[in-house]
C-alpha cells in the first residue's frame, strides 16, 4: 500500500486564514504535529492555521485521522511529535481541563452530555469556570452563591436561545431527540468561553433542514462570539457552504489544503474521499 | 417565586421526614410509649442516618463505590473520644465537649479521606473500592494495638508496645486499651444532639449537591470525559466530595461512640461498612431521603425481629429482598398493577359473556 504523503499536492494558498484575518496571528497553529500508537502512525505531519474568525473545516474518509486530530487538540492525547499553538502560546504537557480554560471548546462525534441531569445544569456545568464562588460559598449560600446562580441561570437561558431551545430548559437531556441533544452539546462547548470551537460532526444523523438551520445557526455563532470554529463533518453541503478554509485528511496526513473551490477541483481529493462525483 | 424546582421540593421533603420524625419521637418518648430497646436505639439511629447520608455522597452523587466507610467511622470515633475523655477535668459541660470532639473526629477523619483519596482518585476504574476495602481492615488493625493514656503531662501514644510502655504517672489514665478499646466513655450523645447532626449533614450535602461543586460532582460521575472537555478538575471535585463524605462519617462516629459506655475497633469491621452500602443501595442511590428511610428501617428492623429467636437474620434477608424488588422497581408495581387489572378485566368480560350466551 503506497503512503499518499509522497504524493502533496500543491495547493496555490498554503494556509487558511480567509482575507480579513491575515493581518492578525491565528488562533491555532499546528507545528508538525502528529501521533503514534505503538507502531501505527495515526496522524503525522498535520501543519495548519486558523483564523480568529474562520470557520475551518477538517474532512477525509473514515479512519483518517480526523477525529484523533481533535483529541490531539483537546489533549485527550498528547503528540508524540511537533507543536499546537493557541493563540501564540505552546499548549505542550496541558492536559484537557488546561487547554480547555485556554479556549477550545468540544463536541464529540458519540455524544456525550451529561444524560441524567437536566439541559439547563447541562451548560451551568458548561459555565463552570465562568462562576467563581467555591464549595464553601455554595454550601453556606452566602450572597455570592445567590447572585452568581442566578447571572448562571440567565446566562445559561441565553446560551439555549441561540438554538431556541430556553423552553426545554427543565427536561432531562438524555430524554432529548437527537439532533437537540447535538445542539445542546455545541451550547455547552459555547458556554466555557472559547476562542477555538471544534465540532466533531454536527450534523450527523441530521435531516437536510435541520442541517440547512445548523449551518445558520454555526455562522450566527461566529459572528456573534467572534470566534474560531473547526468543524468536522461528512455532509460536504455543509461543509462547502459554510467552510472558509478545508484540510483533507487521509491516512493521517494532510493531502490537500484550501478554500472550498480549490478543494472541490483538486483530483486527489476526488479521488481519494469524494470518489467519482463532482463534490456538491 | 413562581419556579421551584423538583429538586427543591425534594429537598424541602427530605428536611420535614427528619423534623417529623424529631417531633413524633419526641411527643411518643414524653408520653413514655417508646420501649427502652427502642429508645436505646434513637442515638445509634441517627448515627446510622448521617453514614448513609455520607456514603451516599461517594455512591450515589460521585459515583464511586466505597467499602470502608466505617474506617472513617473509627477514626471519628476513637479520635473524638479521646478527646471528650481528655477534656474530662477541663471542661465541664457535656456539650460543649460533645461538638468539640465531633470537630475533632471530623478533622481526623477528613484528613484520612484525603490521604487516601490523593493517590486513590486519579485513578479511572474501580480502585476506591478496592483501597477503602483494605483501608477499613488496616484501620480496624491499627486501632486494635494503639495504646493512648493521659496524664498531667498531656497525651502519650504507643503502638503494639502495651500499656506499660505508655510511661503513664500515677494521675494518668488509660483512654485506649489496645484490643480491648476504649472503656469508661461518658455517654454526652443525646438524641437531640444526633436529631441536630442529621440536619447539620443534610444542610451540607443537600446544599454542596445544588451547587457549583455539586454539578461538577455530578457531571464527573455521567461522563468524566465530557465533563474534562468543559473544564472541570476531576481529581479535584471527586477529592471534595469524597472527603466531605469521610468527614461527615467521622462526626457520626463520635456520636455514635459517644452513647456506649465501651467501644472496641471490630465494632467498625467490614459488615458495617456493608451494612451501611445496603442503607444506601436499598435508599436509592443519589436519594437522601431514601437513605434516611433505610437507615432508621433497618436499624430497627433486627430489634423488632427479636421474637423470632434463630430465624431472625433469615427473616431480616427476606425482609431486604422484598423491599429491594417493592421500592427499585417500578416494573414490579406496573406488572402487579396490569394483572390486577386483567384479572378484574377478565371477570367482567367473562359476566358479559355469559350474558350474551343467555341471550342467544
Amino acid at each position: 500500500m503506497s503512503r499518499p504523503h509522497n504524493k502533496l499536492v500543491n495547493i496555490p494558498s498554503p494556509n487558511m486564514i480567509p482575507q480579513r484575518d491575515s493581518d492578525k496571528s491565528p488562533i491555532l497553529e499546528c507545528q508538525h504535529l502528529g501521533i503514534d500508537f505503538g507502531g501505527l502512525t495515526a496522524v503525522n505531519e498535520f501543519n495548519m492555521a486558523i483564523g480568529r474568525t474562520e470557520i475551518a473545516g477538517l474532512i477525509g474518509p473514515n479512519g483518517a485521522g480526523k477525529t484523533t486530530v481533535f483529541n490531539l487538540l483537546t489533549k485527550v492525547y498528547q503528540p508524540t511529535r511537533g507543536a499546537i499553538l493557541l493563540d501564540g502560546k505552546d499548549t505542550a504537557g496541558m492536559n484537557t481541563v488546561q487547554v480547555n480554560k485556554m479556549g477550545i471548546a468540544r463536541t464529540f462525534q458519540n455524544i456525550r452530555l451529561f444524560s441524567n441531569l437536566s439541559v439547563e445544569d447541562n451548560v451551568k456545568i458548561g459555565l463552570h469556570n465562568q462562576i467563581s464562588y467555591g464549595t464553601l460559598r455554595g454550601i453556606l449560600r452566602l450572597p455570592a452563591y445567590w447572585k452568581e446562580e442566578r447571572i448562571a441561570h440567565e446566562r445559561a437561558l441565553e446560551l439555549l436561545s441561540i438554538f431556541d431551545m430556553q423552553d426545554m430548559a427543565d427536561a432531562q437531556a438524555g430524554s432529548l431527540p437527537y439532533g437537540a441533544q447535538r445542539r445542546l452539546e455545541i451550547v455547552r462547548a459555547l458556554a466555557t468561553n472559547p476562542s477555538l470551537l471544534l465540532l466533531d460532526e454536527p450534523a450527523a444523523g441530521m435531516n437536510p433542514s435541520e442541517t440547512a438551520e445548523l449551518m445558520e445557526n454555526i455562522v450566527k455563532i461566529r459572528d456573534t462570539f467572534q470566534i474560531a470554529v473547526l468543524l468536522i463533518e461528512h455532509d460536504m453541503s455543509l461543509v462547502m457552504n459554510i467552510c472558509e478554509g478545508i484540510c483533507v485528511l487521509n491516512f493521517g496526513y494532510i493531502i490537500a489544503k484550501g478554500s472550498p473551490e480549490e478543494i472541490q477541483n483538486n483530483p486527489e481529493v476526488i479521488k481519494a474521499y469524494l470518489g467519482t462525483g463532482k463534490g456538491e | 417565586m413562581k419556579k421551584i424546582t423538583k429538586n427543591t421540593r425534594t429537598n424541602f421533603f427530605t428536611y420535614a421526614l427528619v423534623i417529623i420524625f424529631f417531633v413524633v419521637i419526641q411527643t411518643l418518648s414524653s408520653g413514655g410509649l417508646i420501649t427502652s430497646s427502642l429508645n436505646g436505639q434513637l442515638i445509634p439511629i441517627c448515627a446510622y442516618v448521617v453514614m448513609a447520608i455520607s456514603l451516599n455522597l461517594t455512591v450515589g452523587i460521585l459515583g464511586e463505590l466505597s467499602l470502608g466507610h466505617a474506617g472513617f467511622m473509627s477514626i471519628g470515633a476513637f479520635t473524638g473520644v479521646t478527646t471528650a475523655m481528655a477534656l474530662q477535668n477541663v471542661i465541664p459541660y457535656g456539650s460543649v465537649r460533645l461538638v468539640i470532639s465531633m470537630i475533632v473526629g471530623t478533622l481526623f477523619a477528613a484528613v484520612a479521606g484525603l490521604l487516601i483519596g490523593i493517590p486513590v482518585l486519579r485513578l479511572k476504574g474501580d480502585y476506591l473500592a478496592i483501597v477503602t476495602l483494605a483501608f477499613g481492615e488496616i484501620i480496624l488493625n491499627i486501632i486494635n494495638c494503639l495504646y493512648v493514656g493521659v496524664d498531667s503531662r498531656g497525651l502519650h501514644l504507643n503502638i503494639l508496645g502495651g500499656v506499660q510502655k505508655l510511661g503513664l504517672q500515677s494521675d494518668g489514665k488509660i483512654i485506649i486499651n489496645g484490643p480491648v478499646g476504649i472503656s469508661g466513655i461518658p455517654k454526652i450523645s443525646t438524641f437531640t444532639a444526633g436529631f441536630i447532626l442529621i440536619l447539620i449533614t443534610l444542610f451540607i450535602v443537600l446544599n454542596l449537591i445544588n451547587s457549583r461543586t455539586g454539578r461538577a460532582v455530578l457531571a464527573i460521575r455521567d461522563n468524566r470525559i465530557a465533563a474534562e472537555s468543559v473544564g472541570i478538575s476531576v481529581t479535584r471535585y471527586k477529592m471534595i466530595a469524597f472527603v466531605t463524605s469521610a468527614a461527615l462519617a467521622g462526626a457520626a462516629g463520635v456520636l455514635f461512640s459517644m452513647n456506649f459506655g465501651t467501644i472496641v475497633a471490630t465494632k467498625f469491621n467490614f459488615n458495617t461498612s456493608i451494612l451501611i452500602l445496603v442503607f444506601v443501595v436499598l435508599g436509592g442511590l443519589g436519594k437522601m431521603w431514601g437513605s434516611i428511610i433505610a437507615a432508621a428501617a433497618l436499624t430497627v428492623l433486627p430489634e423488632l425481629l427479636r421474637q423470632f429467636k434463630d430465624y431472625r437474620m433469615l427473616i431480616y434477608a427476606i425482609v431486604l429482598i422484598l423491599v429491594m424488588l417493592l421500592t427499585n422497581n417500578r416494573q414490579f408495581f406496573k406488572s402487579i398493577w396490569s394483572w390486577l387489572k386483567n384479572r378484574f378485566n377478565s371477570q367482567s368480560t367473562a359476566k358479559t359473556v355469559g350474558k350474551g350466551g343467555n341471550a342467544q
